[in-house]
């Protein structure tokens, strides 16, 4: 964990609900894709916490989704803004567990964290296939630019405006993997777990106090006993959860 | 002593800002963005006989300055804190706890404490009857002077540690349960726990928070505590710790001068996990703008002339 004073670069929407923050600054805390920062929001006590979509040496790109008062505010940051933030929460997803040919599926607004995982597993020379699934064609995210890190890319949506009509789990019956990475709403993570075939690794949110495990604000059961979503994930394994728990 | 220093119980901390249970866990979290030496000491979280999982989430809601928690008392249980947790922190922190307890009945506490009794890092046992967040027990003993009263005698009689009682402001008056404390022997008090809050999702019509209610804590308090500081100041002889929303040095002074012999911070560290560290390396600045020599001699200076 590292507080950074980021300067934003960009923060334009790129569909009607969804932003992209692209902030300028020290990214060394950023150690695996899945992570998240805790950012500091103007006239709000709580940090946000928003997943990281990409990052190099230089700059980290969130896309975040306006939710509430404070994702709200979040839009009103201009080029030049500076950002206070809690950089390199969360352990994120582990790139070693992938083998040959992983399946990484994203529902919605969970689909920008398995950007930089898919970045990743391509510079392993892995083949990852990438599943997304959207409500409708005009809140599609993303895809061109998984297409262009040379993931075979294949796309859902509830009203069938792209890719196959329904849910995620339908294209998913029909593929073989090596290995499971999935992020998106509950519901969704819920349905790709009871489909998937292979060991796997899912990323969830939680309402977070502290973003960095102090507060037991974001606890969950698991067969591993009590986890923080925010330090001890929020990636959690497949085998250790406890779906039972989560209504 | 140097000009921050204060005691507490015959115990000289280095300055008195202290970490809030509940809001610093067992220190680990910390020590990886800083060296915590530097605190007065901390209070760690609550701690029970036996472990708890706590409430269900969402634990947790944003408000306009500060938050509502129901984390309803999630620990590893007393026998895990004295097992690993205490091992562990004297690899990272040289200077005795707070060793903050919580419980469902009487006996509870007391057993809780007479094991803790033995751990040669605690200073104080900090006996919490004050969480708005569990059902039974909780808070039921720091609503009335009677149960406080209980509990203190309790505790006293299987421990040689100083006990101060964490006290609850959800109360009509906190005075005469300040002063049952004192009287069934309390070596000092905390106060004050966080206030009863609660939230609700305009979208959904639900309240925010699992367990519908919580406790506020935060910038937005820091009046209320105050207060209660000064209250409790003019009816008891023995030490208080204040808390309640402090966030700056000069928060931690105007604490002192109600009636704080020292000062814990809590919400503040959730927001920014270096803000003990800030308060301490300001505190001398802020010491010298108020032309204060000795932070020790102010406890109360509201009270005087």
């Amino acid at each position: 964990m590292k507080q950074v004073w980021y300067t934003v670069r960009e923060n334009v929407p790129v569909t009607g609900e969804v932003w992209r923050m692209v902030l300028a600054g020290d990214t060394g805390a950023i150690t695996a894709p899945g992570q998240f920062l805790n950012l500091a929001v103007p006239g709000f006590t709580l940090r946000r916490p928003i997943s990281v979509c990409d990052w190099d040496g230089e700059s980290v790109t969130l896309l975040y989704k306006v939710v509430g008062r404070g994702t709200q505010a979040m839009t009103a940051q201009k080029a030049g803004d500076r950002v206070d933030a809690l950089a390199g929460l969360g352990n994120g997803f582990d790139t070693a567990r992938s083998g040959r040919r992983p399946l990484l599926v994203g529902g919605g607004v969970g689909t920008p964290p398995l950007y930089g995982l898919c970045r990743m597993l391509r510079q392993q020379g892995k083949e990852p296939i990438v599943l997304l699934g959207f409500r409708t064609a005009a809140e599609a995210l993303l895809t061109r630019e998984f297409a262009a890190l040379g993931a075979e890319v294949q796309i859902a949506t509830e009203d069938g405006t792209a890719g196959t009509r329904g849910f995620v789990t339908g294209p998913m019956a029909g593929l073989d993997y090596s290995y499971l990475y999935a992020c998106g709403p509950l519901p969704m993570l819920r349905a790709v777990d009871k489909a998937a075939k292979t060991d796997g690794q899912l990323s969830f949110e939680e309402r977070m106090g502290c973003g960095f495990g102090a507060c037991m604000g974001c606890s969950w059961r698991t067969k591993n006993g009590s986890k923080r979503i925010c330090k001890d994930g929020p990636v959690l394994e497949r085998s250790e959860l406890l779906w039972e728990e989560q209504q | 002593m140097g000009r921050t220093a204060v005691t507490l119980s015959g115990w000289e901390l280095d300055n008195p800002v202290i970490p809030a249970s509940g809001t610093f866990g067992y220190g680990k979290e910390f020590a990886e963005a800083y060296d915590i030496n530097c605190l007065g000491t901390f209070s760690f979280k609550g701690t029970t006989l036996k472990p708890r999982f706590g409430n269900p989430t969402p634990r947790i809601a944003e408000c306009g300055a500060g938050l509502i928690n129901s984390v309803g008392l999630q620990n590893p249980g007393v026998d895990h804190v004295l097992a690993v947790e205490l091992p562990e922190l004297a690899g990272f922190f040289h200077k005795k706890v707070i060793a903050n307890v919580g419980g469902f009945s009487v006996e509870e506490y007391a057993e809780a404490c007479r094991r803790l009794d033995g751990a040669e890092q605690v200073g104080i046992l900090e006996v919490n009857i004050s969480c708005p967040n569990v059902d039974h027990g909780g808070m039921s003993f720091g609503v009335s002077p009677e149960a406080a009263a209980q509990v203190t005698r309790a505790v006293k009689a299987v421990t040689t540690k100083p006990v101060y009682i964490k006290l609850s402001p959800n109360v009509t008056d906190i005075v005469p349960i300040a002063r049952a404390c004192q009287e069934a022997g309390a070596d000092g008090l905390s106060l004050i726990n966080t206030l009863m809050g609660m939230r609700i999702d305009p979208r959904t019509r639900r309240p925010v928070i699992a367990n519908r209610m919580g406790g506020y804590s935060g910038a937005g308090i820091f009046p209320v505590a105050v207060r209660m500081v000064y209250q409790v100041y003019e009816a008891v002889s023995i030490p208080i710790i204040g808390m309640g929303g402090v966030q700056t040095a000069e928060e931690v002074i105007e604490m002192m001068l109600a009636g704080a012999a020292a000062v814990q911070v809590g919400t503040a560290n959730l927001i920014d996990p270096w803000a003990c560290k800030g308060i301490i390396e300001e505190l001398p600045r802020a010491m010298d703008r108020y032309g204060i020599e000795s932070l020790q001699k102010i406890t109360g200076g509201a009270h005087h002339g």
